[in-house]
């Protein structure tokens, strides 16, 4: 079997690449419903009720769908510079943590002004924690991949003993979590009793200031040329390590945004469940939009409608709802896979 | 020649890439005792049929037969099995390894413990003397120079009991005097029953060494002859396929000093001298030739004027003005022109378009972009004034720059460079292996660009080359530069000395100009 390079490659090819993914994902995961002992169409069924089918269930896809347009983002600006930051669960829980301390009684401003305000906390929290690994790798070549993962539990760690220790909340019956933030840091409700919030919104105008920052800037050029080509980059003068701090930057600062979100849009207090994994889960999403920023929305969509349809079939059928989690990493190998044979076609012989 | 055995039989090789077809109905022999050049511009098959030859890829159509058994066509193991041995360009040897290591790797079975050193020993002495390859083989291989290394390879193919070797431009890390002893190395091994096959486009070296050659073009076998019969002429047409462009070069008018460097001294972090107390001048309207064998610091010196290393000592002058501060940007602010070594590592983005590529080093000036903002109509624009220009083909400025062949990629580094009229040009192995006609446009490029007052400096392992555009030459060696040599005053031999460090034979322009 060999890889031979493709010459002319189809704009349908290319658009064919998802869909195959999403396909072969579909059909894996019907394998793994046959052997937990219930009907793949049913599931498919209850899977599709369960996460577009009413809505609630609409609402509930969607705002699942809002963490994960920001870690999808930060993954993918991070990944265009070839900086690997794995840390965006980290840096989301630091964004988290600071609208946390202004928006629970520090300051009080009319709404207008206070979101603004947690959203840029957020952002300059998560870009800072990004900062220190973006340093030890320009400086020492220290790999970034290691320090921003091991980040990450420093981080959970250090949330954990806030919510047990000083910022427990005396009002939460015993439970570990902080004091839910002031009424003016509420993300109002997109649609009126629905979970969904405008935090929505602001993520989809960061996908798409990404976007237009990545295509039509001098920034964004400098960020594609150094991912592509560091050597050559180096060679023609552009500041690479200051790109790459920049890029750190913004991709830590919208992993942060995410925190915030979550914080003030949904759960209105700081607990260890505020995400389950969302930063990892961007690291998916960027990779399923092949990097880029308008596709992470679509993917985010895709990844969260996984989740919420597998959730909610898993809990109708009483199956493992670990097949959310199956389904996702398959669709993560699929196209991977299916991105390669855009590229090369495979040869028997 | 009658009743010598037929070692090497290839019938039809065929093999399609896509819809490139590399080998066309490839036939070839090679008889025992024989030494055959195997000729071609880049891209005309050979390295595709020597992949095949090895097992690397399986041909389309086709047959291999070696010493009348047939080969099984894609085991890499099969073939080195019959009887066929490899001497890459670029040694595939282990530097930290002493010599009898590096033969002896992989010949020894997994499964049997305790190594077998003294048979190993017994064999290496044995070849060592039957070929006369002087080599120690308790040294480490980082210690021996390239000429020894390549020893190595051979005794390893030897050691192997290889009857058909197979040497892939061995020459072009060798000076001329490394290269004679190559060849005698080679005649020995066919007095002994071997046969050799040698890749090679220096035809000057097919004459002297050969005793039949084979000139493959766009995949097919154009021209087969016994070298006595035939010549250098005859080859190149038949290489090129046409006739050669010839390249003209008006007499120098050197004018103003554009760039001095005075007793520049460069380290590396350990302290290792990479240039050494080194000082040369280029004047307006010149070609400075730097000749010598790859890794005595041209790299580095062509790093040094392009910004990317800052000298520990010494003094670097453009236009008069002394540098102070190194960096590519502050380079290019100076009108030094860079056109780098390694064409798609360092001077192109493969995976970005035409038209970025051509951005890289002016993206943050008007019109190119303002505020920030990339101007993508300025962009494509001056693109489709350089395409033209310089005769760059490409599938347009959004067609991404890894497409391109290898002639056309310099050309659009070349324009990138020379549309910003650069006053100094440093241009580092500006023809490695491109054809003879983009050779021929970069040389005719350089060439005009100096008689239009810049200063260009060629670094360059091909001395043809630096015969063809040089007005002055200066031989580096170990980091130091050799004095300013006109080539009218020297020969390729005498240049070769110089390069394996005998300065004493080239006679300066200074001394030259006292004497007379």
């Amino acid at each position: 079997m060999r890889l031979e390079p493709r010459e002319n490659i189809s704009l349908l090819h290319r658009a064919m690449v998802p869909v195959g993914a999403a396909l072969v994902a579909l059909l894996v995961c019907s394998v793994l419903i046959v052997w937990a002992g219930a009907s793949p169409f049913e599931a498919l069924l209850l899977f599709i009720k369960g996460s577009v089918g009413s809505k609630f269930a609409v609402s509930e896809t969607l705002t699942r769908t809002i963490p994960l347009i920001f870690t999808g983002l930060a993954a993918a600006v991070a990944f265009r510079a070839k900086l690997w930051n794995i840390g965006a669960e980290g840096q989301l829980y630091a964004g988290a943590c600071i609208a946390t301390w202004l928006g629970t009684g520090l300051i009080d401003l009319p709404g207008w002004l206070m979101l603004p305000l947690l959203f840029a906390a957020g952002a300059v929290a998560g870009g800072l924690l990004l900062l220190g690994p973006t340093m030890l790798k320009n400086w020492l070549a220290v790999d970034e991949v290691v320090t921003t993962l091991l980040l990450n539990f420093i981080v959970l760690l250090f949330v954990n003993w806030l919510v047990f220790g000083p910022w427990k909340d005396p009002m939460a019956m015993g439970w570990p979590q902080a004091a839910p933030v002031v009424d003016s840091a509420i993300l109002e409700p997109l649609i009126a009793k629905t979970r969904l919030h405008w935090g929505l919104v602001i993520g989809l105008v960061a996908a798409l200031c990404v976007w237009l920052v990545m295509r039509y800037t001098t920034w964004g050029y400098e960020i594609r040329a150094v991912g592509c080509n560091r050597k050559a980059s180096t060679f023609v003068g552009i500041p690479v390590n200051s790109v790459i701090i920049r890029t750190a930057l913004i991709s830590g600062g919208l992993a942060g945004c995410a925190g915030v979100s979550e914080l003030c849009g949904l759960k209105g207090y700081l607990t260890l469940d505020l995400s389950p994994g969302f930063g990892y889960s961007g690291i998916v999403v960027a990779m399923l939009a092949a990097l880029h920023p308008i596709g992470v929305v679509f993917s985010a969509l895709f990844i969260a409608m996984l989740s919420i349809g597998a959730d909610s079939m898993s809990r109708s059928l009483n199956i493992s709802n670990y097949i959310a989690d199956v389904a996702t990493a398959v669709s993560l190998l699929a196209v991977l896979v299916s991105m390669l044979l855009t590229r090369y076609r495979i040869r028997w012989r | 020649m009658q009743d010598k055995q037929l070692l090497l039989d290839i019938q039809g090789i065929t093999k399609r890439f896509g819809n490139l077809v590399a080998n066309d109905r490839i036939g070839l022999q090679l008889q025992e005792g024989e030494i055959l050049a195997l000729l071609g511009e880049n891209g005309a098959g050979k390295t595709t049929l020597m992949n095949i030859l090895f097992g690397h890829y399986v041909a389309d159509e086709g047959s291999i037969t070696v010493s009348g058994i047939p080969l099984q066509p894609g085991s890499p193991r099969e073939a080195l099995k019959a009887g066929l041995g490899m001497v890459h360009q670029h040694f595939t040897l282990a530097e930290n390894m002493t010599v009898l290591d590096n033969i002896m790797l992989g010949t020894e079975s997994m499964f049997s413990f305790g190594r077998k050193d003294g048979r190993a020993r017994e064999k290496i002495r044995r070849l060592c003397d039957q070929y006369e390859l002087d080599v120690d083989h308790r040294s480490l291989v980082k210690h021996l120079s390239v000429g020894q290394r390549q020893r190595v390879e051979i005794l390893k193919a030897l050691y192997r009991d290889t009857r058909i070797l197979i040497l892939d431009e061995p020459t072009a890390v060798l000076t001329p005097q490394e290269s004679d002893h190559l060849f005698a190395t080679l005649q020995l091994l066919v007095e002994k029953g071997l046969a050799v096959i040698f890749i090679t486009h220096k035809l000057r070296e097919v004459v002297a060494a050969s005793d039949r050659c084979v000139v493959l073009r766009h995949g097919r076998v154009t021209y087969t002859s016994v070298t006595a019969e035939t010549s250098i002429d005859v080859l190149a047409r038949e290489m090129v396929g046409g006739e050669i462009p010839e390249v003209r070069r008006p007499p120098v008018q050197s004018g103003a000093n554009l760039l001095k460097l005075d007793t520049i001294t460069v380290s590396d972090p350990h302290h290792y001298t990479l240039l050494d107390n080194l000082s040369l001048t280029v004047n307006s309207g010149e070609i400075i030739g730097i000749a010598g064998v790859s890794g005595n610091g041209q790299t580095h010196l062509a790093d040094l004027i392009s910004g990317l290393i800052t000298p520990n000592s010494g003094t670097l002058c453009l236009h008069g003005s002394e540098v102070k501060k190194f960096s590519p940007q502050d380079m290019i602010h100076h009108g030094v022109g860079r056109i780098p070594e390694d064409r798609t590592g360092t001077g192109l983005i493969g995976d970005m378009t035409v038209k970025e590529n051509l951005a890289l080093e002016n993206y943050t000036r008007s019109p190119f972009s303002r505020f920030g903002l990339l101007n993508f109509k300025a962009l494509s624009h001056r693109t489709r004034e350089i395409t033209s220009c310089y005769d760059v083909r490409c599938g347009g400025p959004d067609s991404a720059a890894r497409n391109m062949s290898g002639g056309n990629m310099q050309k659009l580094i070349l324009g990138r460079v020379l549309s910003e009229n650069p006053t100094v040009i440093i241009a580092n192995q500006p023809t490695w292996g491109l054809d003879v006609g983009a050779t021929a446009f970069v040389h005719r490029q350089l060439i005009e660009a100096s008689r239009n007052g810049a200063g260009v400096i060629v670094i360059s392992e091909d001395l043809d080359e630096l015969f063809t555009v040089a007005d002055f030459i200066h031989v580096m060696y170990k980091g130091t530069l050799s004095e300013r040599i006109r080539p009218a005053d020297t020969s390729a031999r005498d240049l070769g000395l110089a390069m394996s460090g005998q300065r004493s034979v080239l006679h300066s322009v200074s001394l030259k100009e006292v004497q007379s």
